[in-house]
């Protein structure tokens, strides 16, 4: 579900008062399973090529869109890649939050979190530290900070590697950052996310989302392991690609738009497709 | 762009345009004879893995491999700012000798120190050679390099110094040291970002620093004036690819030190070989189709790369044009 920051900010500081003082025995850590009641088409099956509806793009990211290929995913160094922070919680897989403290004080120094799916594993460091500096190297987690407003956990994110906030060529720059906010609701069964992406190369406004996971008593996470293979005889140095304004990126467009009957402009994104009376624009 | 840079970061990256601007104002790119005031640039170190630490400041990035044996330097910035990378290197390694240099190629931002710091150093000499030479001078840490990087400051105008020179060139694909209880390779490249590249490749702390190859602030820098080629640089950046081997879920393992830029390992080297090829693959396309290097430019085929890529050293434009360039030739 994709709409504006400022809604979504009203939204928060409505939670904020309502939700109530967590258990003191549920929090967020534990285990939780997804739940896909919200861009499921999108999350699950997964993205159509040329659909870029919803998204806060400049011409730069729509072009690196017109040009991406699938078969790229086919690369032997790309197909291990698990999903970056900007995209993760919004795949499947369940997820595992679990504290880490000062055996000590007792003070929380972080928060990992796991995602069964591609073994996605992160750390939300809840201590005060800085963010590292420029030189250090960046991961498909980031490095995370964390601290609570309220029953609200609000986590930044820097040191990201080049990632995605869509698996159709929506790519994000290295110096994308993301905001986070973890919310319970009433009974502690169900864990509230919203995820603010920002990337001053490829989106002209931060990228909001939501998605919400359920409680769960206990889950299997399993390993996973991810080894390439060739599968198909590239030469070394082969990177699929479509050129710019080629036919093949023009029939994915179309494709898309004629399927589900939308105006092939819908499919461009933009900050404008993200609003709600852009349907009006749709429907004329 | 968001401004998140450290005012220390933005001093150095401030140093290095102007030092390299004022180099490439006067076609003087290999000389390291540049007048700037370096005084507040400030020297910072950060482990990579093992035996192997690299060294920020103005210039290119300083790879720094430390052990019982001594220390070995690759490339040393500039005279300017080498008396600082001397003083941290022996922060990090208080009372080590430094041993050997090397360079990954000619440019001033990388050789500019390459006489202070080889003057701090001492080359371990044996038999009968040792009690000559060190009878007649002082000949400090051994200064490596591929031959072509002699020859491009031999001939260097204005002219380099000699004691700035390389003590020692290699030819071939390869020369290799056992320093440190460590294999070290340094892998030529070919006509790349000069026709004086090495990569090299510490295979024991499994680092390797790439030269200006790899730069991740920007877009590469191709040395038409020194036998540059764009292809050469996608085939540097395949080579290290090939010899990085990341761990689970395709993240750290082998790193990879940039030049100019972040610590990488192999997924960040394969997004910006992915990058370039991409962007050459459009020049070559458009060079097909006859199109001339002006209607090139126009056409603009880096422009969804630019706002991450075209702000550092190389601009577009001038990316561009070496890119058709070479790929005319």
């Amino acid at each position: 579900m994709s709409f504006h920051i400022k809604k979504v900010f009203s939204g928060l500081l409505l939670g904020a008062l309502i939700v109530p003082a967590f258990q003191a025995q549920a929090g967020i850590s534990g285990y939780w399973a997804p739940i896909f009641h919200e861009d499921f088409e999108e999350r699950l099956p997964g993205p159509e090529a040329g659909d870029y509806a919803g998204l806060p793009i400049n011409d730069a990211l729509r072009l690196r869109g017109d040009t991406w290929q699938s078969g790229l995913l086919n690369v032997p160094e790309h197909q291990c890649k698990p999903h970056p922070s900007t995209y993760g919680f919004r795949g499947i897989g369940n997820l595992r939050i679990l504290e880490e403290v000062d055996e000590v004080s007792q003070d929380l120094i972080a928060l990992h979190t796991h995602i069964e799916w591609q073994a996605q594993k992160r750390v939300i460091w809840m201590d005060g530290r800085d963010h590292p500096g420029d030189i250090e190297p960046h991961t498909w987690g980031g490095f995370s900070t964390g601290h609570f407003v309220g029953d609200t956990l609000v986590v930044h994110t820097t040191h990201l590697k080049s990632g995605w906030i869509r698996r159709n060529g929506m790519a994000l720059s290295d110096e994308a950052t993301l905001d986070e906010y973890f919310f319970l609701n009433d009974d502690a069964s169900l864990l509230t996310h919203i995820s603010i992406v920002s990337d001053p190369n490829y989106l002209t406004e931060p990228f909001v989302r939501s998605n919400g996971f359920e409680w769960l008593t206990r889950a299997e996470m399993g390993p996973y392991p991810c080894r390439p293979a060739i599968e198909l005889d590239r030469e070394v140095g082969e990177i699929p690609h479509w050129m710019i304004n080629s036919n093949e990126a023009r029939i994915g467009q179309q494709e898309f738009a004629e399927r589900w009957d939308i105006p092939v402009e819908a499919t461009r994104g933009g900050a404008i497709t993200a609003l709600p009376e852009y349907i009006d624009v749709v429907r004329q | 762009m968001i401004n998140k840079k450290s005012n220390s970061w933005n001093k150095a990256t401030n140093h290095f345009h102007k030092a390299l601007g004022a180099c490439l104002l006067t076609s003087a790119l290999v000389s390291g004879a540049i007048a700037q005031d370096m005084s507040d640039v400030e020297v910072k170190s950060y482990h990579v893995a093992g035996q192997v630490w690299v060294l920020t400041g103005a210039g290119g990035h300083v790879t720094v491999q430390i052990g019982d044996e001594g220390v070995l330097v690759v490339d040393t910035q500039f005279a300017e700012t080498a008396p600082k990378i001397l003083a941290e290197i022996e922060r990090l390694a208080p009372g080590k000798i430094i041993r050997y240099v090397i360079n990954t190629h000619g440019h001033g931002d990388h050789t500019g120190g390459n006489q202070i710091i080889r003057d701090a150093g001492a080359t371990i000499v044996a038999g009968n050679e040792a009690r000559d030479v060190t009878a007649t001078f002082e000949p400090g840490a051994e200064v490596i390099a591929h031959e072509n990087v002699m020859l491009m400051m031999a001939t260097a105008t204005p002219e380099i110094p000699f004691d700035m020179w390389p003590t020692e060139v290699y030819i071939g694909e390869q020369y290799d040291l056992y320093f440190n209880d460590e294999p070290i390779e340094l892998l030529y490249q070919g006509r790349a970002h000069t026709n004086g590249d090495t990569i090299v490749f510490f295979r024991k702390s499994d680092v390797i620093s790439a030269g200006d190859i790899y730069p991740t602030s920007g877009y590469p820098f191709i040395d038409e004036s020194n036998f540059g080629h764009i292809n050469g640089i996608i085939d540097g950046l395949n080579q290290i690819i090939r010899i990085t081997v990341p761990r689970e879920q395709q993240e750290g393992g082998t790193m990879v030190i940039s030049s100019h830029g972040r610590l990488s390992d192999e997924a960040d080297v394969v997004d910006y070989r992915d990058m370039i090829t991409i962007i050459r693959d459009r020049v070559l396309y458009m060079i097909d189709q006859g199109m001339s290097l002006n209607e090139v430019l126009a056409a603009q085929p880096s422009r969804d790369y630019d706002g991450r890529y075209g702000n550092g050293f190389t601009s577009p434009e001038s990316f561009i044009t070496s890119v058709y360039n070479t790929l005319s030739e």
